[in-house]
């Protein structure tokens, strides 16, 4: 028994120590961003993570209104591309994914290998058309426009998710609503969709970070500063000269990182019972 | 004659056959779509298909771009239009054919309850579907097109026509010297690029589930929490800080840590080889915790009485591991793998945003790191090769549709899609 503890006490440590390590290389990038934004000047030189002179001027920056720096746009025009993407792809692909699992009609089988291989080709390899696209209906800097793609490339790949999660969902429920007299509109929402929650989150999820993180629609699209995201603004932050607005740039990351972070750690258990099934269902 | 011919050769003009099994109210409403139709998309039509074929004739009065465009949305339209007259064709025969055998025709009753019935999945999936079309499927063929033409910053409107060239763009990728070195290096690193970082990204994810999995851990509530959080900070945020970090000249990379080991400062941004490491690093602490996740999910929910009975056996901790660990957790997650390797194929963010796909390399007209989507992003944003950037998006598209239906045949999961 006493090599079994030895053996039980080496492995122990060894899993503490690489879990010490992992955890310090994730936190310690993190830190240094919350560090950067309150450091004092713009050179990352004399950066620490505790800084001594600890300002805000960064943050207040953010705010100061000026011209190339619409801090306060980029953020609530992120916000509503996101949530507005996020409403419409749930309720887009919970009807098809509906149908697709619940119905047997022409095209059926087609549509869905049409939807298989959508998923492969990423939409914005075809950016040229998306970019003519927008000038033919006159919808340059449309956040609209830009919304209505994100949910047609949203739905491809998440009604995949969502039909394999309702067709584990028996069918005798269907019919026993269908003979209590119910429409299919209604045993779809009042039956089907609560019985999806879990495929619902990951749904919404997919629809709020794909917009959230996408740099090339929103470049090829918005091409003024106010109609900009987060992501093109802050980008330009960074690649200014010699980093030379890099400790700003921290500031607008921790805004916006910290809130989703808080979010997503809340979350989490319900995106992970969506995924686990999603996984083992395919 | 029987009804069901002259049925069919009165809706030749689509209606009258409906109108002649009187049933006027179908038959009203062909009609009065069908010359809504061609009232509302004579122009669009007439327009669009001259369009497509010459892409215009005349500058500058004619812009190819937009003409090859409206001949796209022409033919899917009119796709769509010969779909609801081959509806109108079938439906008035077999009405005719009804009529025929004595039976009466459908009434506009159980023609509104099959409408009801079988048309309900078309009703609700209509709108993504014309969604998908408009977002999706129309910017892809349009894309297709353009790799047939020789559109580039020297062919473009308003000053200058476009010109269908056939396969010349792809003779050129894979005749002329520099296209043909440049677009194997591409392919080649982002082959290289998608197995190594998805390799490294699932293993430590599934390594670091079954590492804080084990019974005796403690503060498993805490460690997970800080294992999902770079899952949880929005991706390009971790890639822009990340770009900070790793500057050659001011990152902390360069100056804190590796200064602390006593290390030469490393050129990470300006030698493709040590940007790729970097790259492959990031990815790593990226992607991870989501296989992390999920994998924690499948571990959970692996039965206890499989392992008790394992101990019984006598089974050693690695043989538990290898024989009903793995196995499980590859089972559950090979779905979730095989997205993230196609993720990564097409991880435009992470290339694009921490290097622009740099540095740029003597004798090749892409980036040191740049993976095939970026390399196409440049190419139409930066340089205006708009052709070549469709050819490529063609091969792309070949490559990965080739690969996920060889990988779906294996794993058979293509049979019925439920």
């Amino acid at each position: 028994m006493v090599t079994r503890n030895k053996t039980r006490t080496v492995r122990l440590t060894l899993t503490y120590l690489i879990l010490l390590f992992v955890a310090t290389c994730i936190i310690y990038p993190l830190l240094w961003t919350i560090g950067a934004s309150f450091n004092p000047g713009n050179s990352l030189v004399s950066t620490s993570i505790i800084p001594k002179n600890p300002t805000l001027d960064h943050y207040r920056e953010l705010f100061a209104g000026k011209e190339s720096l619409q801090y306060s746009h980029w953020y609530m025009n992120s916000l509503k591309i996101s949530l507005f993407t996020m409403l419409g792809t749930i309720v887009s692909v919970s009807f098809t994914a509906y149908a697709f699992s619940r119905f047997r009609f022409k095209g059926r089988q087609q549509a869905l290998t049409l939807f298989l291989l959508l998923q492969m080709i990423p939409q914005f390899s075809a950016l040229i058309a998306l970019f003519v696209l927008a000038q033919m209906l006159g919808m340059m800097n449309s956040h609209w426009l830009l919304i209505l793609l994100y949910i047609g490339g949203q739905i491809p790949m998440n009604t995949y998710l969502m039909k394999g999660y309702m067709d584990s969902i028996p069918v005798d429920l269907d019919e026993s609503a269908k003979l209590d007299g119910a429409g299919h509109t209604r045993i779809f929402i009042q039956i089907i969709l609560p019985l999806c929650r879990p495929m619902l989150a990951v749904v919404a999820m997919n629809g709020f970070t794909g917009p959230l993180g996408d740099f090339v629609l929103a470049s090829t699209i918005l091409r003024t500063q106010e109609a900009y995201t987060l992501p093109i603004g802050l980008f330009n932050l960074v690649n200014e000269a010699m980093g030379a607005s890099y400790t700003t740039f921290a500031a607008g990351a921790i805004l916006i990182s910290i809130p989703v972070a808080v979010l997503f750690v809340l979350l989490q258990k319900h995106f992970v019972s969506g995924l686990t099934a999603g996984g083992t269902k395919g | 004659m029987q009804h069901r011919k002259i049925g069919l050769m009165l809706s030749i003009i689509p209606g009258l056959g409906q109108l002649y099994h009187r049933q006027w109210m179908k038959g009203g409403l062909l009609l009065i779509v069908s010359i809504a139709f061609w009232i509302t998309f004579a122009d669009l039509l007439n327009m669009g298909l001259w369009g497509i074929v010459t892409l215009g004739t005349e500058v500058p009065r004619d812009n190819s771009i937009f003409l090859l465009a409206q001949g796209i949305i022409a033919i899917i339209v009119l796709l769509f239009g010969t779909g609801v007259y081959v509806f109108n064709l079938r439906d008035s025969y077999r009405n005719g054919q009804k009529r025929d055998q004595g039976m009466r025709p459908d009434s506009l009753l159980s023609d509104y309850r099959n409408l009801i019935n079988q048309g309900y999945p078309y009703l609700v999936s209509g709108p993504s579907l014309f969604l998908l079309i408009f977002a999706v499927i129309f910017p892809i063929l349009f894309s297709f097109a353009l790799a047939f033409t020789n559109y580039d910053l020297y062919h473009s409107p308003p000053a200058k026509l476009a010109d269908w060239v056939g396969f010349s763009t792809f003779a050129q990728i894979f005749t002329v010297d520099i296209w043909r070195s440049t677009f194997f290096d591409v392919l080649s690193w982002t082959v290289v690029w998608t197995l190594v970082a998805s390799t490294l990204q699932v293993s430590l994810g599934i390594l670091m589930a079954v590492l804080v999995n084990q019974k005796e851990v403690r503060f498993k509530r805490v460690i997970r929490t800080i294992f999902v959080l770079p899952w949880a900070v929005p991706g390009f945020v971790t890639i822009l800080v990340f770009a900070g970090l790793f500057n050659d000249s001011f990152g902390a990379v360069n100056m804190d840590l590796l200064s602390l080991f006593g290390l030469d400062p490393v050129p990470w941004l300006t030698d493709e080889k040590w940007t790729r490491v970097a790259l492959v690093f990031m990815q790593g602490w990226l992607g991870f915790p989501y296989v992390f996740l999920v994998t924690t999910g499948v571990l959970q929910s692996i039965p206890e009485d499989l392992y008790e009975a394992a101990t019984i056996d006598g089974a050693s901790m690695f043989a538990k591991f290898r024989h009903i660990t793995m196995p499980m957790v590859l089972i559950a997650m090979s779905p979730i793998i095989i997205t993230q390797f196609t993720f990564n194929f097409n991880n435009f963010n992470i290339i694009y945003l921490f290097n622009g796909g740099g540095p740029s390399v003597p004798g090749s007209n892409a980036g040191g790191t740049d993976i095939l989507v970026s390399w196409i992003y440049k190419l139409t944003m930066q340089s205006g090769q708009y052709a070549l950037a469709a050819a490529l998006t063609i091969l792309l598209s070949i490559f990965v549709i080739g690969i996920a239906l060889w990988q779906f045949r294996r794993t058979n999961a293509f049979k019925e899609g439920a």
